[in-house]
C-alpha cells in the first residue's frame, strides 16, 4: 500500500512538513511522524521538505501500453450550431502541445455545424478535424457526447484530449474519462509537455485557489483535461491554412440518449457579460448594502464596463450570483478591473488577478487586494468613487 | 423512493491562510464542514422525500472524522448514514473515488443519487458524472430544479451558461445540484439529538466488494506531483491625496496606459 | 467565553440559536427594524429548529428544559436582534402561566402547538391606566352561564395580533382589588376579541406590540386559568420565572454591541493607528466586557435556581433583570460612543442596539419596580429572622 516514507537518516525534525500538510497529518517526535489515518498522500510534504527526507513510496499502477497513443485532440464545443470561443483557446494550447510532441492536432466537433465552421477550426490551427456530422448530436446530451467521444478515442488512440471547462465540458468529459478508464484533470490553468517523459503536465488551482497542484497521468491514455475558459488566449486565425476533414459515423448505440430535452429556456443577462467585458467594476462587502451598487453601476456605465461582485456581496443577497467574480463565480481577465470595497479574499483574487490593470479602492490599508493592485487607493469608497465619477463625467464633457 | 446523497467533508477553505514566512498553508485547527454544495444535495433529497416519500441515505468516503459530516446530515433529517472508510482508499483520485462510491451506492440500493456539483477543496466536479458512468445510469449535472418525479421518470432543469434546459430521464438516475436549487434547512434540536446517538456503520473496500486494484493510489490514473503556492502579482503604486486629487491621478494614469 | 458548565444539550441549544442568529437574523435585522415588520419567516425557522420546544415538558411535545435553556436561546437571538428575541421569548411568557397553573386539559390543548412553534402565545396584563400598578386593571370578566364575558382594553401586548393564544388578566370581582383578578386563556378569532392599533416603537421594532380589545367576549369556564381570584398570583409567579429571560435578552444585546464595538475599534484607524490601541477605548471595552460577564453570571444563576425548584425566586429574578438591563443600556451607549459619528448612523448596527436596550429597563416591571421587589424581599427576610 502506498504511503509517505520518512527517510530516517535525512529527517532532522525541522517541522517544515508539519506546516505544509494541508490535512494536519504530520507531527514531529524527534522525526516527522505521519498519521496515516489523516494522510491523503497529496505529496505537499514531499515538496516542502528542504532535506529530501520524505518520499511518496512508488506504487505499481495497472497502466496501459502508452506507446500506442499518439496525437493531441481538442474538443470543439458548439452550442446552437455555433462553435464556442473556448474551442479557439483550446486550439491555441493544443497547437503548442502538439508541436512540442511533434504530433498532429485534431479538433473533434459534433453536430451539423456547416463546412465553414469546420474550416475555421483549421484556420485556427487544427491539422485535422474529426467531425461527427449527425443531427442527433446537435443538442448536447451526456450519453451521446461521452459515448461518441469514447468511441472515437478507442479507435484512434490520441495521447491527449482537451475540453473546455464549461457547463457542457465539465458534465460529459468526466463520463467519457470514466468510460475510457483514464485520468482527468479538472479546470486546468496551465498545460505543458514534459518532453523527456512525453507527459502532459497539468496545473490547476485547488483549495479555493490557495494552492496550485501539478498533476500527471503517467500510465494511462489518453491524458484528459478540462481547461478553464478565458485563461488562455484564442488561437490566431490563419486564413487559407490547410487541413484534413474526416467525417465520423458514430455507432448507433452511441447516438441514443436516455435523457430527452423537453425545452430550452434562454436567459439573457441584462448587463454586459462578465467574461467578455474589457472593463469590470466590482463591489464588495465595503458597499454596506444593495442600494450602494448604484454607485458601482454608474461607474461601470461611464466606462462602458460590466458590474462584478465579490462573494461576500453575493452571499449577502445584494446582487445576483451571475455577477460573482472568483473561484466559485466567474474567472475574468479584463483590461481594467476596479475593485471597490473588496478586501481581496484569495478566492476572489484567483478569479481576477490575470486582469491587465487592477485598481483597488479600500479603506483598510492591510487589505490583501492591494497586494495585486496596479494602483491602490486607501480611502472611503463613498468619497473616492463619486470623485472618480465626477472626473470621468468631465472627461466625457 | 430511495435517495442516496453523496457528501464530502472539506476544510473551511475561506479560513485557509498562507504563512508569509514559510509560504505554506496554515491549517491549524481548521474545522471540517460539510461541503457547501452538498448541503443543497441533502436538502433536495429531504424535499423529494417529503414530496414523494421514501428514504434519504447519506454516504461519504473519507477518514474516520468524516463521520461528523454524516451526523450533520442526520441532524437535518436524513434517515441513514454510511461511512466508507478504509486506508486502502487513501490517495484516490476522482476515478477511483467515483468507483468506490458507486460500489457503496449499489450496496445501499437507490432510485436516485444526488451529489453537490463539486467539492470546494478539489473543485473538480468530476465524481458525480464519473459515478453515473460506473453505475450505468443516466445523469444530469447542474440541476437547478427538480420539476417532478412520476412514472419512473424524473424531470429536471439544467443550468447552462446561456439559460436552462428542461430534461427528462428514467430512474434510477443521478443528478448533481447547483446552489440555485434550494435553501438548505438548518438542523433541528431533535435532529441533532438523534444524530448524536445514531450508529453509523463503517464500510471497507471489502464490504462493498470493490476491486482493490481500482481504488486508492493504485487505482488512480492521475498523480499529484507538486503542490505549491500560486505566484501573486506584485503590488503596485498607492495613490495618495484627497479624493478629487486621487481621481485625477488615476484617470491620467489609466489614460496614459490606454485602458480607458 | 466561559462555558458556565453547560450540558451538551444546553450547548447544542446555544449553538443552534447562534447559528440561526448569524445566518438568518443578522442579514435581515436592519430591514425588519426599518419596516417594523413582524418576523414570521424567522419564527418559522425557529419552529423548524425546535427552539420553541426548549422550555416545554416532554409530555407536551417539548424537550423538557427550563428557564436556563430558554435564556440561552433568547440571549443568542438578542445578540443579533432583540426584536426577534422578544417575539420568541414573548411566546414563552404567554405559555408559562399555562404551564404553571393550567389543568391537564388546558396543558394538553395549548402547550403542544406552542412547543412546535405552530402557534405563538402572548401575555396580557398591562392597560392604559394600569402599568406598574397592576392591581389597577379595569378589564372585567363577568360570570355568566357556562363561563365569563370579558370587556376592556389591554395595551402594549407583545405578539398582540400575531399570537393565537392569549393569557389575559381581568377582574372577576372589582371590590377585592388585587385579589379580585383572574386569568383566562383566550384564543384569537373568538367573537368580541379584536385588536387595536399596532404601536410604533423606539426599539424592538420587528416585534408586534398591540392593543387587545374585548367587547362582550365570551370565554368558556374551561378557560379560566387556576381559580377565580388568582389572577394576580398567576401574573407575579409568571414574571418571577420569566424575568431572567429579560436579563438574558439584555446580556445578548450587550454582547452583540461589544462584538461590534470590538471589531470596529480594531478596524478603525485614527492618528495612524487602530483606535483599539488607545487606552481610553481599551478601558471602555474592558468595562463593557466585565459588566456583561457579571450580568450573564447572575442571569444564569437565577435561571438555574428557578430550574432547581427553589420557591423563593422573586428577589434573584428581579436582580437578574435589573442588573442585566442596566448593563445593556450602559454597554450599548458606550458601543455607540466607540463608533463615534458612525455609531449614530443607521448604517451601523449599534444605534439599533441602543434603542433596543432601553425597553429592557422598562418592560416586565420597570427597574424601579424591580428595586421595590428586591427591597421588599430584603425587609421580609430581616423580619423573618427576628
Amino acid at each position: 500500500m502506498a504511503r509517505i516514507k520518512v527517510i530516517e537518516e535525512k529527517c532532522t525534525g525541522c517541522g517544515a512538513c508539519v506546516d505544509a500538510c494541508p490535512f494536519g497529518a504530520i507531527r514531529v517526535e524527534e522525526m516527522a511522524v505521519i498519521d496515516e489515518e489523516k494522510c491523503t498522500l497529496c505529496g505537499a510534504c514531499v515538496e516542502a521538505c528542504p532535506l529530501g527526507a520524505l518520499e511518496l513510496e512508488e506504487v505499481v499502477r495497472t497502466g496501459m501500453d502508452t506507446s500506442k497513443y499518439r496525437g493531441v485532440w481538442v474538443f470543439a464545443e458548439q452550442r446552437h450550431g455555433k462553435v464556442s470561443g473556448v474551442a479557439y483557446e483550446l486550439l491555441n494550447v493544443g497547437r503548442r502541445l502538439a508541436d512540442d510532441l511533434g504530433e498532429k492536432l485534431t479538433a473533434v466537433v459534433f453536430g451539423p455545424i456547416g463546412e465553414d465552421a469546420v474550416r475555421e477550426l483549421i484556420y485556427r490551427g487544427a491539422d485535422r478535424v474529426l467531425w461527427a456530422d449527425d443531427e442527433r448530436l446537435a443538442q448536447f446530451h451526456d450519453d451521446t457526447y461521452a459515448g461518441v467521444l469514447a468511441e472515437m478515442a478507442q479507435a484512434e488512440r490520441p495521447e491527449i484530449i482537451l475540453c473546455g471547462a464549461t457547463s457542457i465540458g465539465r458534465s460529459f468529459f468526466p463520463k467519457a474519462a470514466a468510460k475510457l478508464g483514464t485520468g482527468l484533470t479538472a479546470d486546468c490553468t496551465g498545460l505543458e509537455i514534459d518532453k523527456e517523459r512525453r507527459l502532459l503536465v497539468q496545473t490547476r488551482p485547488a483549495f479555493g485557489g490557495n494552492i496550485m497542484a501539478t498533476i500527471l497521468t503517467p500510465d494511462h491514455r489518453p491524458q484528459m483535461a478540462t481547461v478553464r475558459h478565458k485563461v488562455m488566449k484564442e488561437a490566431p486565425r490563419q486564413e487559407g491554412r490547410e487541413g484534413e476533414v474526416v467525417k465520423w459515423s458514430p455507432r448507433p448505440e452511441n447516438l441514443a440518449s436516455r435523457t430527452t430535452l423537453v425545452e430550452f429556456v434562454e436567459e439573457v443577462e441584462e448587463t454586459v457579460n462578465l467574461a467578455d467585458a474589457d472593463i469590470i467594476v466590482s463591489g464588495g462587502r465595503g458597499l454596506g448594502g444593495p442600494e450602494n451598487f448604484a454607485l458601482i453601476r454608474e461607474l461601470a456605465m461611464l466606462l462602458g464596463g460590466a458590474v462584478g461582485a465579490s462573494r461576500a456581496a453575493v452571499d449577502a443577497g445584494w446582487i445576483p450570483y451571475s455577477h460573482q467574480v472568483g473561484q466559485t463565480g466567474r474567472t475574468v481577465s479584463p483590461k481594467l478591473y476596479i475593485a471597490c470595497g473588496i478586501s481581496g479574499a484569495i478566492q476572489h483574487l484567483v478569479g481576477m488577478q490575470s486582469s491587465d490593470v487592477i485598481v483597488a479602492i479600500n479603506k483598510d490599508p492591510e487589505a490583501p487586494i492591494f497586494k495585486v493592485a496596479t494602483f491602490g487607493i486607501v480611502g472611503d469608497l463613498f468619497e473616492v468613487v463619486p470623485a472618480l465619477i465626477e472626473r470621468l463625467k468631465r472627461r466625457k464633457g | 423512493m430511495d435517495i442516496v446523497v453523496c457528501i464530502k467533508q472539506v476544510p473551511e477553505t475561506t479560513e485557509v491562510k498562507i504563512d508569509p514566512q514559510t509560504k505554506t498553508l496554515v491549517r491549524e485547527g481548521i474545522p471540517g464542514i460539510v461541503n457547501p454544495f452538498d448541503m443543497y444535495a441533502i436538502e433536495e433529497g429531504l424535499r423529494l422525500k417529503e414530496r414523494y416519500g421514501g428514504k434519504v441515505k447519506v454516504l461519504t468516503m473519507g477518514p474516520p472524522q468524516a463521520e461528523d459530516a454524516l451526523r450533520e446530515a442526520l441532524a437535518m433529517g436524513a434517515d441513514e448514514a454510511v461511512l466508507l472508510s478504509d486506508k486502502a482508499l487513501a490517495g484516490s483520485d476522482t476515478l477511483a473515488t467515483s468507483y468506490a462510491l458507486s460500489m457503496a451506492v449499489r450496496k445501499l440500493g437507490y432510485d436516485l443519487v444526488i451529489c453537490g456539483k463539486q467539492a470546494v477543496d478539489g473543485d473538480t466536479a468530476q465524481v458525480g458524472p464519473e459515478m453515473a458512468e460506473h453505475l450505468g445510469v443516466p445523469f444530469v449535472a447542474w440541476v437547478r430544479k427538480v420539476e417532478e418525479v412520476s412514472d419512473g421518470k424524473i424531470k429536471v432543469q439544467r443550468l447552462m451558461d446561456d439559460g436552462y434546459e428542461v430534461l427528462e430521464m428514467p430512474l434510477p438516475a443521478l443528478i448533481t445540484v447547483v446552489k440555485e436549487i434550494n435553501e438548505p434547512r438548518l438542523p433541528s434540536l431533535r435532529g441533532k439529538m438523534r444524530a448524536r446517538k445514531a450508529q453509523i456503520p463503517v464500510w471497507t473496500v471489502e464490504d462493498i466488494g470493490a476491486d482493490p486494484s481500482r481504488v486508492g493510489l493504485e487505482g488512480s490514473p492521475t498523480q499529484v506531483v507538486r503542490v505549491f503556492t500560486p505566484e501573486r502579482r506584485a503590488g503596485g503604486e498607492i495613490l495618495q491625496g484627497e479624493p478629487e486629487e486621487v481621481a485625477d491621478k488615476l484617470v491620467e494614469k489609466l489614460e496614459a496606459m490606454g485602458v480607458i | 467565553m466561559p462555558n458556565y458548565f453547560l450540558t451538551e444539550e444546553q450547548m447544542m441549544i446555544r449553538d443552534l440559536a447562534r447559528q440561526i442568529a448569524e445566518e438568518k437574523v443578522k442579514p435581515v435585522r436592519a430591514e425588519l427594524d426599518e419596516k417594523e415588520e413582524f418576523p414570521w419567516e424567522i419564527v418559522r425557522i425557529l419552529a423548524q429548529a425546535d427552539l420553541f420546544r426548549v422550555w416545554v415538558p416532554e409530555e407536551y411535545g417539548g424537550l423538557g428544559g427550563g428557564t436556563l435553556e430558554l435564556c440561552l436561546a433568547t440571549e443568542e437571538l438578542s445578540r443579533a436582534c432583540a426584536g426577534v428575541a422578544v417575539t420568541y421569548a414573548g411566546s414563552a411568557l404567554g405559555g408559562t402561566p399555562i404551564l404553571l397553573f393550567g389543568n391537564e386539559e388546558q396543558k394538553e390543548k395549548y402547550l403542544p402547538p406552542l412547543a412546535s412553534g405552530e402557534k405563538l402565545a402572548a401575555f396580557a396584563l398591562t392597560e392604559p391606566d394600569a402599568g406598574s400598578d397592576a392591581a389597577a386593571i379595569s378589564t372585567t370578566a363577568e360570570k355568566v352561564e357556562g363561563g365569563y364575558v370579558l370587556n376592556g382594553t389591554k395595551q402594549w401586548i407583545t405578539n398582540g395580533g400575531e399570537a393565537e393564544i392569549y393569557v389575559v388578566i381581568a377582574m372577576t370581582d372589582k371590590t377585592k382589588g388585587a385579589r379580585g383578578a383572574s386569568a383566562f386563556i383566550v384564543e384569537k378569532g373568538w367573537e368580541g376579541f379584536g385588536f387595536g392599533k399596532k404601536e410604533r416603537k423606539m426599539g424592538i421594532r420587528a416585534s408586534a406590540t398591540r392593543e387587545l380589545i374585548f367587547q362582550d367576549c365570551f370565554v368558556p369556564k374551561e378557560n379560566l386559568l387556576g381559580r377565580e381570584g388568582m389572577g394576580f398570583i398567576v401574573a407575579m409567579r409568571t414574571f418571577d420565572r420569566t424575568r431572567p429571560g429579560i436579563g438574558a435578552q439584555s446580556v445578548g444585546i450587550a454582547q452583540g454591541a461589544l462584538d461590534e464595538a470590538l471589531a470596529y475599534a480594531h478596524q478603525r484607524h485614527q492618528f495612524g493607528r487602530p483606535i483599539s490601541s488607545f487606552q481610553a477605548i481599551q478601558h471602555m471595552l474592558a468595562d463593557m466586557a466585565t459588566q456583561i460577564e457579571a450580568a450573564r453570571a447572575l442571569v444564569y444563576y437565577a435561571a438555574r435556581l428557578i430550574d432547581s425548584g427553589e420557591k423563593d425566586i422573586s428577589k434573584i429574578s428581579a436582580m437578574a433583570k435589573l442588573f442585566a438591563s442596566d448593563v445593556a443600556m450602559r454597554v450599548t451607549t458606550d458601543a455607540v460612543q466607540i463608533f463615534g459619528g458612525y455609531g449614530y448612523m443607521r448604517e451601523y448596527p449599534v444605534e439599533k442596539m441602543m434603542r433596543d436596550a432601553k425597553i429592557t429597563q422598562i418592560y416586565e416591571g420597570t427597574n424601579q419596580i424591580m428595586r421595590n421587589i428586591i427591597a421588599g424581599e430584603l425587609i421580609k427576610e430581616l423580619a423573618s429572622r427576628r
